[in-house]
């Protein structure tokens, strides 16, 4: 979690060092997203969480720790292997391999783990992979797409969070498995 | 500037009604939003081709899907005051309903319309939160469970899109330009880049999947229907299905002027077909009723993807067919709440002989079912053999008769199933209990109906020309 957060910071200051001769409002967007919402407000709110319903720190994976390190690190490896067999002039090389690395190891996250707490820091991961991407792609995004990804980040984060508040309350456990009930026979 | 009040005042009646905790207001506002909805398609018939606040364009299928819309609205409004007023709601969760509903309703018909796709993209990011407040409607343990993966999926499934839309826009960069208008892609068609469109492609048909109901994020909306009340389930399952049709079906109108497109109907084909078979496969095994209705609908999207592909005459069948099986899903589910009513299940070893209890509901379920199942007398049968058709020209034989195996299967099971709500009588139902249902609820439903037969047999000539104009871009 605190990683996410050092996360939200990094993605500031990149941004900050990238996007200097945009127009003020423009930039001014970005960084109150960058800096509130991803670096402060979401980790205080899972941290928020996670003391309320009393989770615990094991994760639980299906998958023993060190299996998941190599396939991460493989994931990494793949991802510049990808991006060095593209030529491309409009695309920032070492940000498409960080976004997608980020992107898939939050996709491996969410199959990996059994917690929904982590599901989420899985999916914020990815916001965090296509924030990287958006960046990558290098023109400055127009207004109207930024704007998106603040309602994104925050209408998703904003219900994941209500809701998970709530199956804490419900469930009293935080597990995928007991979410399970809904069935076809 | 109509567009712009109407989308205002939308907001605005949602707005108050979540606050409103006054019963009379709360049926005043939602009569005036049936009104202003109503209101606002007949404004936008007469608009036809324009293009107002930029970002928004009555073109042939916004306007031919929104009509679908506006035809549904009305019975859902009323039923759901119905469904509101026989569930005791305190006057909290009967604001959040309606004002949830409003803005679900409101979001849709500036999707469909909207002419840039990263304006697509954020309604329908809307739809989803509006939607996950009207699945968790009934604050228990499953319906919180249905909420939960229905919103995560569609947030990661939204996410899609927009990676899909970043790499579109790379895709355009080759060309030189930036902005991210259909209009303007389409001008640009020859120089986009092939790589980067692919991927685009790719990112954005799987993520609008989870709206359309189609094979890898279709799990999301079957839970959804199967928990959301009735009422909200009929639109779930129908119009907001189409806007996942034209979230892909106007970007595969550009990926169809480009060197991209037989691979482009590849994958369509691949997920259509994927989504019939696992259509028929729970088909066979599902014995809740409302999951029954949502694999249907899996199955008809899966047609109608399959009619894009295949071309031709297919194009036309496709569009016709997704707004008949709107009319057609939407009154089954509206349906479904007088079904419950009487049995109190949902399950389909509790329910049967309906005929017997409420003779008006039982006919709606029949020629619903008869209509769902494309059977001669339905709408529904014309635009499924024209696709059959268009497979057929297009030379897919086996694949042809592989989903007429299957579509087999699913009548069967579809027909085993109804039959028995329908006729046989079930073991130790105690008949003391049954409410006297009232044969008029059931009126919307046969119009419904009725709409589907008359566009499907005798399409008046607007109609025609405004599909065709549609799939005009096309090849033919």
């Amino acid at each position: 979690m605190r990683v996410l957060a050092l996360q939200g910071f990094i993605l500031f200051g990149v941004t900050f060092l990238q996007l200097q001769d945009i127009k003020t409002w423009n930039l001014v967007l970005i960084l109150l997203e960058t800096i509130v919402f991803k670096a402060l407000a979401v980790p205080i709110f899972l941290g928020y969480l996670i003391k309320r319903n009393r989770m615990t720190r094991e994760t639980e994976p299906y998958l023993p720790h060190f299996i998941s390190l190599i396939i991460t690190t493989m994931i990494v490896v793949i991802t510049v292997l990808l991006a060095s067999s593209i030529r491309d002039t409009h695309l920032d090389k070492i940000f498409f391999i960080v976004s997608l690395s980020t992107l898939f190891t939050g996709l491996y996250f969410i199959a990996s783990r059994k917690k929904i707490i982590t599901h989420v820091m899985g999916y914020l991961m990815i916001e965090n992979g296509v924030f990287v991407l958006s960046l990558a792609v290098g023109n400055e995004m127009p207004n109207l797409v930024n704007l998106g990804i603040m309602l994104d980040v925050f209408a998703s984060v904003l219900i994941l969070g209500i809701f998970l508040n709530k199956i804490g309350d419900v469930f009293k456990d935080v597990d995928v498995d007991q979410l399970s009930n809904l069935k076809d026979y | 500037m109509m567009t712009g009040t109407y989308l205002l005042i939308a907001f605005m009646i949602a707005g108050l009604l979540f606050v409103n905790r006054n019963s009379f207001l709360n049926n005043l506002l939602v009569i005036v939003f049936g009104v202003l909805q109503t209101g606002f398609t007949i404004f936008a018939c007469y608009q036809y081709r324009s293009t107002v606040l930029e970002y928004f364009t009555f073109d042939s299928l916004g306007l031919l899907l929104l009509m679908t819309l506006g035809v549904v609205t009305i019975p859902a409004l009323f039923h759901s005051y119905l469904y509101i007023r026989r569930h005791d709601e305190t006057p909290q969760s009967r604001a959040i309903y309606f004002s949830a509903l409003i803005f679900l309703i409101t979001s849709i018909t500036a999707a469909y319309l909207a002419n840039h796709i990263a304006v697509i993209w954020i309604f329908t990011e809307m739809t989803t939160l509006s939607a996950s407040m009207l699945i968790y409607h009934h604050r228990n343990k499953l319906a919180l469970e249905g909420t939960w993966k229905y919103v995560f999926i569609c947030a990661i499934s939204i996410t899609f899109v927009f990676i899909g839309i970043l790499f579109l826009s790379l895709s355009l960069q080759h060309a030189g330009s930036n902005d991210l208008s259909f209009a303007n892609l389409m001008a640009y068609k020859d120089q986009l880049n092939p790589f980067w469109l692919r991927l685009a492609f790719l990112f954005i048909f799987t993520g609008f999947t989870a709206k359309l109901g189609l094979v890898p994020m279709y799990t999301a909306g079957i839970d959804a229907k199967d928990k959301a009340p009735a009422p909200t389930g009929a639109l779930l399952a129908s119009v907001l299905m189409n806007l996942g049709f034209v979230g892909i079906f106007r970007l595969y109108t550009i990926i169809a002027q480009t060197p991209l497109f037989h691979w482009a109907n590849l994958v369509i084909f691949i997920a259509a077909f994927l989504s019939i078979f696992v259509a028929t496969v729970y088909m066979t095994k599902v014995t809740n009723i409302k999951r029954m209705f949502a694999y249907s609908g899996i199955e008809h999207m899966g047609i109608v993807m399959l009619g894009i592909a295949a071309g031709g005459v297919g194009y036309y069948a496709a569009v016709l067919h997704i707004i008949l099986h709107a009319f057609v899903k939407s009154s089954l589910f509206f349906q479904f709440n007088q079904l419950y009513r009487t049995f109190q299940s949902k399950s389909i070893n509790h329910v049967g002989n309906y005929f017997k209890y409420n003779t008006t509901g039982a006919l709606v379920l029949l020629l619903g079912f008869i209509s769902a199942t494309a059977m001669p007398p339905s709408g529904m049968f014309v635009s499924e053999f024209l696709i059959f058709r268009a497979l057929f020209e297009g030379k897919f034989i086996i694949l042809l008769v592989i989903v007429l195996f299957l579509l087999t299967i699913v009548i069967w099971a579809f027909g085993k199933n109804i039959l028995k709500i329908l006729f046989l009588p079930v073991a130790g139902f105690d008949e003391a209990k049954v409410p006297k249902i009232n044969p008029w609820e059931s009126l919307s439903q046969f119009i419904l109906l009725f709409m589907a037969v008359w566009l499907g047999l005798n399409p008046p000539s607007v109609f025609v020309q405004l599909i065709q104009d549609a799939v005009k871009y096309l090849p033919k």
